[in-house]
């Protein structure tokens, strides 16, 4: 885990690890846009209906 | 069954704190169960649990930890029904786990989603939890209902794993191939389920 800052490209990005000891491993950021990649998909029509039939069972 | 009711405007501000929350609910149930046709059935349930529970909910309070909550609820009992084994769809993952553009080569997406459906379900949700979904450890222990060093615990152990995993390129095809480590997942996950009452807290 040594020498994965060598390639600087992430330095700017911040860390918000805490407790996290000598840098994330170089996959941390890849976990990360796992989950925002989902998140910035486009809403799929049946979550569309199903929020718009909660209304009406009310 | 709701102990005072609620005006219509409540009911619009919770909806809309609903709806917003969705993407995450999506991304986390993703995280968790791989599939992610299993993971949007997932989240239509713990929609409909938390439509149902909004009485429940405290307004000014995280929308986001409190249905992570339903969500996690929700997934620990399908898993008991043994609704999700760990299955990986590798083209899925490929088309999801595109790398952005400009970036060389970095460690394959696809390959870390594996990993991480290799992890045992506590700790593969604690390092969704901090380390994609950015919630505290403290947001954490409260949404898995147990103490923040639990967390930190798992969280540490996951990160171990999938370093191990992504660095020596060991990444097991299936999790759920030992049925004795299936097993004890699953008696574990009883455990976690049943014990600490994890609703209401958030």
């Amino acid at each position: 885990m040594a020498t994965a800052r060598e390639n600087g490209k992430s330095a700017a990005s911040d860390k918000a690890a805490a407790g996290a000891k000598a840098g994330k491993p170089d996959w941390a950021d890849g976990l990360r846009q796992l989950y925002d990649a989902v998140v910035e998909e486009p809403l799929p029509d049946n979550f569309k209906d199903l929020l718009a039939k909660l209304d009406r069972k009310s | 069954m709701a102990t005072h009711a609620r005006t219509a405007a409540d009911k619009a501000d919770f909806k809309r704190e609903l709806t917003g929350v969705v993407p995450h609910l999506r991304a986390f149930a993703r995280g968790l169960c791989g599939r992610p046709d299993l993971a949007d059935d997932l989240v239509q349930e713990a929609l409909l649990k938390a439509w149902a529970a909004q009485d429940r909910f405290e307004p000014g309070t995280s929308m986001r930890a409190w249905t992570f909550v339903i969500l996690r609820n929700a997934y620990l009992t399908d898993m008991r029904r043994n609704r999700f084994r760990g299955e990986y769809d590798e083209g899925v993952a490929e088309r999801i786990l595109t790398a952005p553009a400009g970036q060389e080569e970095p460690i394959h997406l696809s390959d870390m989603h594996r990993a991480l459906l290799t992890l045992p379900p506590e700790r593969r949700e604690a390092l969704l939890l901090v380390g994609a979904g950015g919630f505290s450890y403290e947001e954490a222990a409260e949404i898995c209902g147990c103490a923040v060093g639990t967390i930190k615990s798992r969280v540490g152990r996951a990160r171990a794993a999938l370093s191990t995993m992504l660095e020596d390129g060991s990444i097991p095809q299936r999790s759920t191939d030992d049925q004795a480590a299936h097993r004890a997942i699953l008696e574990e996950l009883d455990q976690v389920a049943a014990g600490n009452g994890v609703a209401a807290k958030v």
